[in-house]
């Protein structure tokens, strides 16, 4: 049960929907692709199941070139975001569709047919539903039974496009830890499109983070998390305060930060833009010198129990997120208005595709 | 086994409170229920049903067994073999040609394919008796496809052929009108979904698009075949009016009012009346039992 995807590129007219992807996915694993919209991850998605296929590369079914093999033969399950449910089918029958069309001599007895739709929705809870049609069922439901329906073939590997995607929020949260606990029981090789890197994060085995059609790393959530591969990366995962600034003769000097530049190879007056999550950033009352940023609270978010403070740099006006523990909050005794110095804990600098 | 907690349950049943009020369907935000009911019924009334209840009244001078020779007469009763005989054939035509069309025009993208989607309508707004008059003359023996036809064996005018041709051209844009919107509606994921489960074509044509379709398309045929019973001005010219064998009941009637038989007329006319209701009456039954199932998820 593997899949690889090797050097695959596919093109709409003079748009590239994905630039020059491989990647493998193996064994029981579940793989997320995260990306913004358009970054054509559904489209790789849709290039694995074979409803679409490439302008060039290969794609490997359990070391098997599948390139051209059509949805049909390809034995891919397939959960759609809009569900996809037949509506003039019952519960039941949707789930048993994909065993009633198989060739007559694969075909099961209609008695082992009904014990293995029961089954599958005895697996995502669904069975006294069988005689509903899918328009009396919520949407989370609906969600339950596609899978159940893809599940159904016995597929060598599970795809889902954004299957949480139109489902509120508490739905949609506990119907991915819901699918995480499913994956660990059945344990197919399975990959998720979605754009909500919580959602990534939280469920998937690995990462792969894509970007206007390339695949921009690959790895577990804790591997991108912790070692973005670069600026976009960072960017996308978690919210982030940039900071502008410029690098010259082995200087780097950032608002009113100064600090000795690590690169090898010292540049002349470039430009340079460092990057530090929220939680990152250290607030003091006292100035830390060259170290620090003289800045000036704007706004408290004081529900939760975390302290969301938004500064803004007296030199630069540029606006700086913090959020501190309350207890620190309460220490501080900081008031709207009041002048502190902000210090990145863990300041980040990408240049071009290596981060420093 | 996994477990889902807070499941959402879909609302199953509807309060008692408003079904045992049973006005409106639902509580809605827009009032005006009785105003909108009665403008209905009034109109109703004014427009269908007080002429419709005219021709019962004017049928009513006959006696029972005057009433019941007219209506039975062997002329007058194998007009109504005919007028139902080609209605049918013709739907049934346009309910095949036009599912083909709406499919193409819902699905593909052709140069000229807006002209060809208004070309469509044409039916309905040509005169009917201009269309009888072109199709008359495109198949009679020395028409453009009649010269071809002859030598074969197909007589296509003066013949029930022909009523039927007349019909389908009629009949056409309403199967087309009604199934096109549904087939755009179908969307291509439920096609992929069937494919990934390993569906053949033809097996999620059968399975899949064809039962959606389908209460579009009887709604489709139902409108051409109620069209087709009461068609007259394109049928008379390309029938040939043979009594016995190419001779339609509306043409019966109107045969009946120029010799001033106005009872005999509204007789015939009632029993075509009561018969077509009851038709679509048991068409549209079967196709709310359809509906109902069939709901947009």
């Amino acid at each position: 049960m593997s899949i690889e995807v090797r050097n695959i590129t596919k093109r709409f007219g003079a748009f590239t929907a994905v630039d020059d992807v491989s990647l493998q996915v193996g064994g029981g694993e579940l793989l997320a692709l995260l990306g913004p919209s358009g970054s054509g991850k559904t489209t790789l998605l849709r290039m694995i199941a074979g409803l679409e296929f490439p302008d060039s590369g290969s794609i490997l079914l359990n070391q098997e070139d599948a390139t051209k093999h059509d949805a049909a033969r390809r034995r891919v399950g397939f959960v759609f975001q809009h569900y996809a449910l037949f509506r003039h089918m019952t519960i039941f029958e949707n789930v048993a569709f994909g065993l009633r069309v198989r060739p007559r001599n694969l075909r099961l007895s209609k008695n082992d047919i009904r014990d293995k739709v029961m089954q599958l929705l005895a697996l995502v809870q669904l069975e006294k539903h069988e005689k509903h049609f899918p328009n009396q069922l919520s949407g989370g439901q609906r969600q339950r039974i596609a899978l159940a329906r893809a599940l159904a073939v016995e597929p060598t590997l599970l795809l889902l496009d954004e299957p949480f995607g139109a489902l509120d929020a508490k739905v949609r949260k506990e119907l991915r830890r819901w699918l995480r606990r499913l994956h660990d029981e059945i344990h197919i090789a399975s990959v998720f499109v979605t754009h909500d890197q919580e959602e990534a994060l939280e469920v998937a085995d690995r990462v792969a983070v894509m970007n206007q059609g390339k695949l921009e790393q690959i790895g577990t959530p804790q591997e991108v998390y912790d070692n973005p591969a670069n600026a976009f990366v960072y960017n996308f995962l978690g919210n982030v305060n940039l900071f502008h600034g410029r690098v010259d003769r082995g200087r780097v000097r950032i608002s009113t930060m100064d600090s000795e530049s690590q690169e090898a190879s010292p540049a002349l007056d470039r430009s340079t833009l460092g990057y530090a999550r929220p939680y990152e950033i250290n607030i003091s009352r006292e100035s830390g010198g060259a170290a620090t940023v003289h800045a000036r609270l704007v706004h408290i978010y004081g529900v939760g129990p975390k302290v969301k403070l938004e500064l803004q740099d007296i030199e630069t006006e540029a606006m700086i997120e913090a959020e501190i523990e309350r207890t620190q909050f309460v220490e501080l005794e900081l008031k709207q208005g009041d002048e502190v110095y902000v210090s990145p804990s863990n300041l980040r600098r990408f240049v071009e595709d290596y981060s420093i | 086994m996994a477990t889902l907690q807070n499941q959402v349950e879909p609302q199953k049943t509807r309060g008692i409170a408003t079904l045992l009020r049973g006005r409106a369907k639902k509580p809605g935000i827009l009032p005006g229920f009785g105003l909108s009911l009665g403008f209905t019924v009034t109109y109703l009334s004014l427009i269908v049903l007080i002429p419709l209840s005219a021709v019962f009244l004017k049928a009513a001078t006959l006696n029972w067994a005057q009433f019941w020779s007219i209506i039975a007469a062997p002329r007058v009763v194998a007009s109504y073999k005919l007028t139902y005989g080609v209605s049918f054939a013709g739907a049934a035509i346009d309910a095949i040609f036009g599912f083909i069309i709406a499919w193409v025009l819902a699905r593909y993208d052709f140069p000229g394919k807006r002209i060809a989607d208004a070309l469509v309508d044409l039916p309905f707004a040509l005169p009917t008796a201009v269309a009888g008059i072109a199709l008359t003359s495109l198949y009679a023996p020395n028409g453009w496809l009649g010269r071809y036809l002859e030598p074969i064996g197909i007589h296509a005018v003066f013949t029930p052929l022909g009523i039927i041709i007349a019909l389908t051209f009629i009949g056409l844009p309403f199967v087309v009108r009604s199934v096109q919107p549904v087939i755009e509606d179908l969307g291509g994921d439920v096609e992929e979904a069937a494919a990934s489960l390993g569906a053949n074509g033809w097996q999620t044509f059968t399975r899949i698009i064809f039962p959606a379709v389908f209460p579009a398309l009887l709604t489709g045929f139902t409108l051409a075949f109620a069209r087709a019973l009461g068609e007259y001005g394109s049928v008379v010219f390309i029938s040939g009016n043979m009594p016995m064998r190419t001779e339609i009941t509306s043409l019966l009637i109107v045969s009946k009012l120029e010799q001033f038989d106005i009872p005999g007329a509204t007789a015939i006319a009632s029993v075509m009346l009561v018969s077509s209701f009851t038709l679509l009456l048991v068409i549209n039954g079967l196709q709310a039992r359809m509906r109902r199932t069939g709901e947009k998820v």
